[in-house]
């Protein structure tokens, strides 16, 4: 495996539209697949739309007990201009891009620099490191909220955007995923370097991680979308209203607005928004992404 | 340095990862260790600050009386443990995380495994389906549990009066203690099918179309080649999916928070709620602990088993 080229060593590149079955003509089979498929996707598309439709009424419209998807009294931006009045969304958006944006960052940073460490030096201790890594993938974030949180007390970084970003960077599984895509990468690339007397770390910057952009990226990916979504603990986390992230802060309005049924649809459109419409620009790299990292485990 | 010497070291560091080439071997080696160390001091130290070290701290918690308030620091054995075992609330959470698992679990296989079969079958427009199906998974919890509590509301829902058009009686989707339950995995399928729907995906294309071009030509229609190709061939991926997926379903919480909080009457609470309630509502730090270290031991031992199945496949 070593001594093939480098195309071939990334794993999974672009393959598998060429191994996909050969096509075949239009049968009773296939027709009946679409059917089904078809089905599926109505079934999974019907809460975005009616979230879409309701955010769009009146509330009079929306609480009205006859059910109508084009509603009595037209359509209206009403609820979405009370949501910015109220003026919580942006906020939170932003508090959620840049902790995320945060927790990314650190993350592909130290888990490259210890999954290089792991791929390419033998140094004394590096067993009883992966195995104490490994391990630690089964950790599950529940059982750790409570004696994190009373740490996080202790270093009085509650209610500081440090108690939502420090915590979310450990990612074992993925350390693991880095440390096998630089396993593939032939030395015989590093070996030149060497001869010049480069150091390790400027092999690992000018070699290594250039050539890992993809999995760099599926990283990156999995990683931002897990601290975009997490609830708990940055629920724990946060009391102050100007620290909330999206999930958590969209928690606060339901009880806030009580029975505005097209204010609520309007914020969760809008907090469902953003990363819909990266998704709709980089689905492919996405879709990679989920699909190299998503066996490594959570 | 002549080009012999680079070649017997190139042979050497394939079969041995040193390319250190300059230094005498025990120099290259102190050199190692300390290189290597330095390469993992990043992430050894938030390792051991925001991991290793809650683990530790969270086990002696559970073992004291430690609350929110602060009274009450002293070592008590393991006490809570034994309150714990004797606590029905504790073993009700549990026995809904369980069951939550088991009915989550089979949905958010199978239907996966048909989404990913039907894709695999050569569909035109596959980015729509893709969309369509994985959209979802790119929702906060806290957006699903919005739509979902609007389609589930008992007089004014989208459901209900879907099925009032078959004479069907309303629903109480979320307060209905029966019922409840299944509206969460309604939706947790909804939302998080897309991730396993992509990893079966995956799995089915990297199946080598050699396999099917001699089915084909043995006669073996698509449904034949489904069951006796496919299938057999995803084994693995389908035994990591269920397991990651056994393992995603024991964590529960946030949409059953959102969306019913742990009613009604407690009958969809699941234990990391109760750890969650007894922590900071209860205020009882030390006690939620010693629930969260009980907690943990079930994961273990799934994830256990995960291993010992994953070492003998690769083995």
């Amino acid at each position: 495996m070593a001594n093939t080229t480098l195309t071939r060593s990334i794993p999974r590149s672009g393959s598998a539209q060429v191994i996909r079955q050969p096509r075949k003509k239009l049968t009773v089979g296939k027709v009946a697949a679409i059917v089904v498929a078809a089905v599926l996707a109505v079934l999974w598309l019907i809460p975005f739309a009616w979230a879409t439709v309701t955010a769009f009424k009146s509330e009079a419209d929306a609480s009205a007990s006859k059910i109508s998807w084009v509603p009595p009294s037209g359509f209206t931006f009403d609820a979405f201009a009370s949501v910015f009045q109220a003026g919580n969304i942006p906020l939170w958006t932003w508090n959620s891009l840049y902790t995320s944006a945060a927790i990314t960052l650190i993350t592909l940073v130290i888990s490259a620099f210890i999954a290089y460490a792991l791929s390419r030096i033998e140094f004394k201790g590096k067993k009883v490191l992966m195995t104490a890594i490994i391990a630690s993938i089964i950790v599950p974030p529940p059982v750790l909220m409570i004696p994190l949180f009373y740490q996080m007390l202790a270093f009085k970084m509650i209610d500081t955007p440090w108690a939502i970003i420090l915590p979310q960077v450990i990612h074992p599984a993925m350390v693991f995923v880095l440390k096998r895509f630089f396993d593939q990468i032939p030395r015989e690339l590093e070996e030149a370097a060497v001869m010049d007397g480069a150091s390790r770390l400027r092999i690992f910057m000018q070699i290594i991680l250039p050539l890992s952009r993809p999995i760099l990226a599926a990283v990156a990916i999995f990683v931002f979308i897990g601290a975009w979504n997490n609830f708990l603990w940055p629920f724990i986390s946060t009391n102050d209203d100007s620290l909330l992230t999206l999930p958590v802060g969209l928690q606060t309005i339901k009880s806030a607005y009580g029975v505005q049924y097209a204010q609520n649809m309007a914020s969760a459109l809008l907090a469902a928004l953003p990363l819909i419409v990266v998704f709709l620009f980089f689905q492919r790299q996405i879709i990679k992404g989920i699909s190299t990292t998503g066996l490594a485990g959570t | 340095m002549s080009s012999s010497t680079v070649s017997r070291q190139t042979s050497q560091v394939r079969t041995k990862p040193t390319p250190g080439i300059k230094a005498g071997p025990s120099l290259r080696r102190s050199r190692d260790n300390v290189s290597g160390w330095t390469f993992a001091a990043p992430f050894l130290v938030f390792f051991l600050v925001f991991l290793v070290w809650p683990i530790l701290y969270g086990f002696y918690m559970s073992l004291t009386g430690k609350s929110l308030t602060g009274a009450n620091d002293a070592l008590i054995g393991f006490s809570n443990y034994s309150e714990a075992f004797a606590d029905a609330g504790m073993w009700r959470s549990l026995g809904n995380t369980l069951y939550f698992t088991v009915i989550s679990t089979v949905p958010l296989v199978l239907v996966a495994l048909v989404m990913a079969a039907l894709l695999n079958i050569g569909l035109p427009a596959q980015w729509l389906w893709r969309l369509s199906y994985f959209a979802p998974f790119l929702l906060a919890s806290t957006v699903v549990s919005l739509f979902f509590v609007w389609m589930y509301n008992p007089q004014l829902g989208l459901i209900n009066d879907f099925l009032s058009k078959f004479g069907i009686p309303k629903i109480g989707w979320l307060n209905d203690p029966n019922v409840a339950m299944w509206s969460i995995v309604i939706a947790t399928l909804w939302w998080t099918v897309g991730f396993n729907f992509l990893l079966y995906l995956a799995a089915m294309q990297n199946i080598p179309a050699q396999h099917y071009e001699a089915a084909s030509l043995d006669g073996a229609g698509a449904w034949r080649q489904f069951f006796s190709i496919t299938l057999p061939q995803l084994t693995p991926t389908t035994v990591m999916i269920v397991l990651l997926q056994i393992l995603a379903s024991l964590k529960v919480f946030d949409q059953i928070y959102q969306m019913t909080s742990g009613g009604p009457g407690g009958s969809t609470r699941p234990v990391v709620q109760y750890i969650f309630e007894t922590g900071f509502t209860g205020y009882r730090l030390g006690y939620s602990a010693a629930i969260s270290y009980i907690f943990f031991g079930l994961i273990v031992l799934v994830s256990a088993l995960q291993f010992v199945i994953t070492r003998r496949r690769s083995a």
